[in-house]
């Protein structure tokens, strides 16, 4: 049997094939098998990422009469806490009055909040340094005061004076009605 | 066979490496260069199948334990949050349930390959008698892991096999209550099988480690069952069987794809989708098919104690395999006659299989009663089950032992290389 | 030999696979055809809105479905899908559905426990407030949660759709227990409630359950004719899509991953044949 070759390590050149060589049929086993990698990979990194039932929980909504003015509600949104606060006219007066003084992280008071809506703030209440929460009517500047490290926010929420680097954050809202928020 | 390394290192970093931690030796001589007999039919892809299907279960179960509660009030409901929720959560789930069925069928066949070719005669006897620890902590996991659902067969299925223990004298009783943590089976029985579930497939992950070192030492049997005699007997492993268990892993790969995609839950039992009620019993509390003739043999012997006996002592016999068959001659394909014993062997595990999943009471011909035997009728499930454990046992017992002295073999050829080119009829 | 081995083991699987049968259980199951069956099945949606309906108007008084929420109604393949949310918790239909129905809940001000409409978030509303309020409602008995009911009973669709159907007048000879109703595809051994010749008892059992589903029982606003077996099927399907909302996204991913298997195969056949083509083995 002159072509069959015995032998634990054929002859490389007895058909002009070399088991090792990259012939084109293993490049495409190959090729096959990392796309099989990938597509098993996928689902199991996508399963850490957030759920049906969380995502549910991801927007809330809000009634607005809830909050008299002056004053401020607290609800947990995302595991979060998010301070929904009704400002006086002399409050929204004093935000606007500094929106060219010097801070931090500069932003006009029109910015932080819905157009026609002044009175209404909605910010996540967490501080921007390192994330305690920071209280209500605290501070230098009449807006909120983080008691960990000094942190004094404003009365539209922007950081004056302390360690925090950003303004308290705005998230992505929208009013369904005069009376209800859409958080998320 | 372990003869000395021929790898090279090629590269700086290669080099660096082989003198601090030659890892990369060891990966070489053992995947790449390892010289396997190049005789090796397909009976033999299941050692590389087998190895697939622990990672496969090791990594879905960990994404699982992300998401799943061990609590007796919250495990049925988080997994069914995985199976709605969890982005291809549904995917992970059945992977690991069906995984668990396919790991099984692989290592079913894989024993009955090293029953036929005497893969477990010497020199190999610690291989076989690790591999039979694998199997025995395959069964633990497996069991445990069947109860962490908490579903109605999951709870019953609990109860039935830790109060087997109760049948041990003296101790019976407070090892039971020990294992459940409690007097029935209830939270803390739950949540210490959570943790050992984890636990033991990286006990069977070390233990596979000194499997394939006990194999590499005297290389791998093949089927003539002749040994090695020189480098002409053997191609190195890559690219030969890595490729080759590459195919046959991808045809595995076919049948598990369709229990999982399109029918993920015919293996499984029904009532294991009721959430657990201690107070109600399923109407046939049946165990997970891999454990069906084992359950059979369980229900064979009246005696509670003789079943909980004779059920560890069918695993117990495959221990001590390597010592009662006599034969000189390894591979079965040169012993006709006990070719035949062991195909009536085969048949005898699937009749138990059979058995497992029936009632005891009911016909085997639909013929209706014939006689009474003892305690029950000849035409019953419960004698089929005991002729089937009785040939079980006196395979292992009797005929192995006297096969060997007294049969026939055919002539064993001088080498491996010898058949092929003989061109010589196989199997 | 190898062949007789691999025939033998096949069999032997197949005995092993099938289901462990019931002495004296009950009639087989009706026969029907449903549209997601079979590895290319699809759920119609008409059916599933339906099949919710009957749910919400009939079952729903006794049945909960603590593990459905109202946004998996609006989940890709479900009876509220629309392509313009993405998001199920935008669907209008799922928000209007839940707002229909009320959940327990507890005042944020005062701590009072109160009653609330729903929102997306919510699962369906159980009817009772724990099991013993259910059973002492229902003469005793549970009526069980139907969240996975499609895949905890034997037979599956064909077996809630056989036993909605399945009331007949008992047989003369069977003393039905006040209280219970004789359902020949339920599940059971009427033996001691026969009185008529041993070798022939009935199939069937006793459950504490009535018949529900009537003509016209339940209006349905597509204008589909509702009659009872309408609704028996719908409900089933709406209930099998409900077991496992994922079936359909299974079956899909499955027939990719089933025919990227196969080329693969084919790929490291011939890798494995070009690499041995010169040893003889």
């Amino acid at each position: 049997m002159a072509d069959t070759v015995v032998g634990a390590n054929p002859d490389p050149h007895a058909s002009g094939a070399d088991p090792n060589r990259r012939d084109f049929i293993h490049i495409a086993a190959g090729a096959a098998a990392v796309g099989a990698a990938a597509a098993v990979a996928w689902p199991l990194v996508d399963q850490m990422n957030p759920s049906g039932d969380t995502l549910a929980l991801a927007s809330i909504e809000f009634d607005l009469t809830k909050v008299a003015e002056g004053q401020q509600v607290v609800v947990k949104w995302r595991g979060k806490p998010l301070f929904v606060r009704n400002r006086t006219a002399a409050q929204i007066a004093a935000a606007i009055k500094d929106d060219n003084a010097p801070m931090p992280d500069p932003e006009p008071d029109e910015a932080r909040h819905k157009p026609g809506k002044p009175e209404w703030l909605v910010l996540v209440g967490t501080c921007t340094h390192l994330g305690c929460v920071p209280t209500f009517g605290g501070g230098d500047y009449g807006g909120w005061f983080c008691p960990c490290h000094g942190s004094h926010y404003d009365t539209s929420g922007r950081i004056r004076k302390g360690p925090a680097p950003k303004n308290l954050v705005v998230p992505e809202y929208a009013f369904v009605s005069d009376t209800k928020v859409k958080i998320g | 066979m372990s003869g000395h390394s021929t790898y090279e290192p090629k590269t700086g970093f290669e080099r660096w490496m082989d003198t601090r931690l030659p890892v990369i030796r060891l990966a070489y001589d053992s995947v790449v260069a390892f010289p396997t007999p190049k005789n090796l039919n397909y009976w033999w892809t299941f050692g590389g199948i087998l190895a697939l299907m622990l990672g496969i279960q090791i990594v879905t179960g960990i994404v699982l334990v992300m998401h799943y509660v061990p609590h007796v009030d919250h495990a049925f409901a988080s997994v069914e949050r995985i199976m709605r929720d969890v982005n291809y959560g549904w995917l992970i789930r059945y992977m690991h349930a069906n995984g668990a069925s396919m790991f099984f069928i692989a290592v079913y066949i894989h024993i009955l390959r090293n029953l036929y070719y005497g893969s477990y005669k010497a020199p190999r006897e610690v291989l076989w008698i690790l591999g039979c620890l694998i199997y025995l902590l395959m069964m633990a996991t497996a069991f445990m892991g069947y109860v962490l659902p908490w579903g109605q067969m999951s709870f019953h299925g609990a109860v039935v096999i830790t109060n087997l223990l109760g049948a041990l004298p003296i101790v019976g009783e407070s090892i039971t209550t020990w294992l459940w943590g409690g007097f029935a089976v209830d939270n803390p029985t739950l949540n210490r099988f959570f943790s050992l579930h984890y636990l033991l497939p990286f006990v069977i992950a070390g233990v596979v480690g000194l499997h394939i070192w006990a194999l590499h030492v005297p290389g791998n049997n093949n089927p003539t069952g002749v040994n090695v005699k020189s480098a002409e007997d053997t191609v190195p492993f890559h690219p030969y069987y890595t490729v080759k268990d590459g195919f046959a892993i991808s045809v595995f790969l076919i049948l598990f794809a369709s229990f999982v995609f399109y029918n993920p839950n015919i293996l499984g039992h029904a009532d294991n989708y009721i959430p657990a009620n201690p107070l109600v019993t399923p109407a046939h509390i049946v165990p997970e098919w891999y454990f069906l003739p084992f359950y059979a043999i369980l229900r064979a012997i009246p005696d509670k104690l003789g079943g909980v006996l004779a059920m560890f002592g069918a695993i117990g016999v495959l221990f001590v395999l390597p010592w009662l068959d006599t034969s000189k001659v390894r591979s079965m394909r040169y012993r006709p006659t006990a070719k035949l014993y062991f195909l009536i062997f085969v048949l005898a595990c699937l009749v138990l299989g059979l058995c497992g999943a029936k009632l005891p009471d009911d016909h085997v011909i639909p013929i209706g009663s014939t006689f009474q035997l003892f305690d029950a009728d000849l035409n019953s499930f419960v004698w089929l089950s005991r002729i089937a454990t009785a040939y079980y046992f006196a395979y292992f017992l009797i005929v192995l032992p006297i096969l060997g002295l007294v049969e026939k073999p055919l002539p064993v050829p001088e080498s491996i290389s010898a058949p092929v080119l003989d061109n010589a009829k196989k199997d | 030999m190898l062949r007789k081995r691999i025939a033998l083991a096949a069999l032997g699987l197949a005995f092993i696979a099938g289901p462990a049968l019931a002495s004296g259980g009950s009639a087989p199951l009706r026969e029907h055809t449903w549209g997601f069956e079979g590895p290319f099945g699809k759920f119609d949606q008409a059916q599933l809105q339906r099949g919710y309906k009957v749910y919400r108007e009939v079952c729903s008084a006794c049945h909960s479905m603590d593990l459905v929420y109202f946004r998996t109604l609006a989940e890709k393949g479900g009876p509220f899908y629309d392509p313009k949310y993405p998001n199920p918790n935008d669907n209008p239909y799922a928000k209007a559905l839940a707002a229909e129905a009320q959940v327990p809940d507890i005042d944020s001000e005062t701590g009072d426990p109160i009653q609330r409409p729903a929102t997306t978030a919510d699962a369906f509303p159980n009817p009772f407030p724990n099991e013993a309020a259910a059973r002492a409602s229902n003469g005793g008995a549970m009526p069980p949660d139907l969240s996975v009911i499609a895949k905890a009973r034997s037979g599956g669709p064909r077996y809630i759709y056989s036993l909605l159907t399945g009331y007949v007048n008992p047989p003369a000879g069977l003393t039905v227990t006040p209280g219970s109703y004789y359902n020949k595809y339920f599940p059971g051994d009427l033996t001691a409630s026969w009185s008529g010749d041993p070798k022939h008892v009935p199939p069937g059992g006793f459950l504490a359950m009535p018949p529900q589903l009537a003509d016209g029982k339940v209006t349905f606003d597509d204008g589909t004719p509702s009659t009872a077996e309408q609704q028996a099927r719908d409900v089933t399907a709406f209930l099998t899509w409900a077991s496992e909302p994922k079936m359909i996204e299974r079956k899909t991913f499955g027939f990719g991953a089933m025919i990227y298997l196969v080329l693969f195969s084919v790929l490291l056949w011939f890798s494995y044949r070009r690499i041995w083509r010169n040893v003889a083995h």
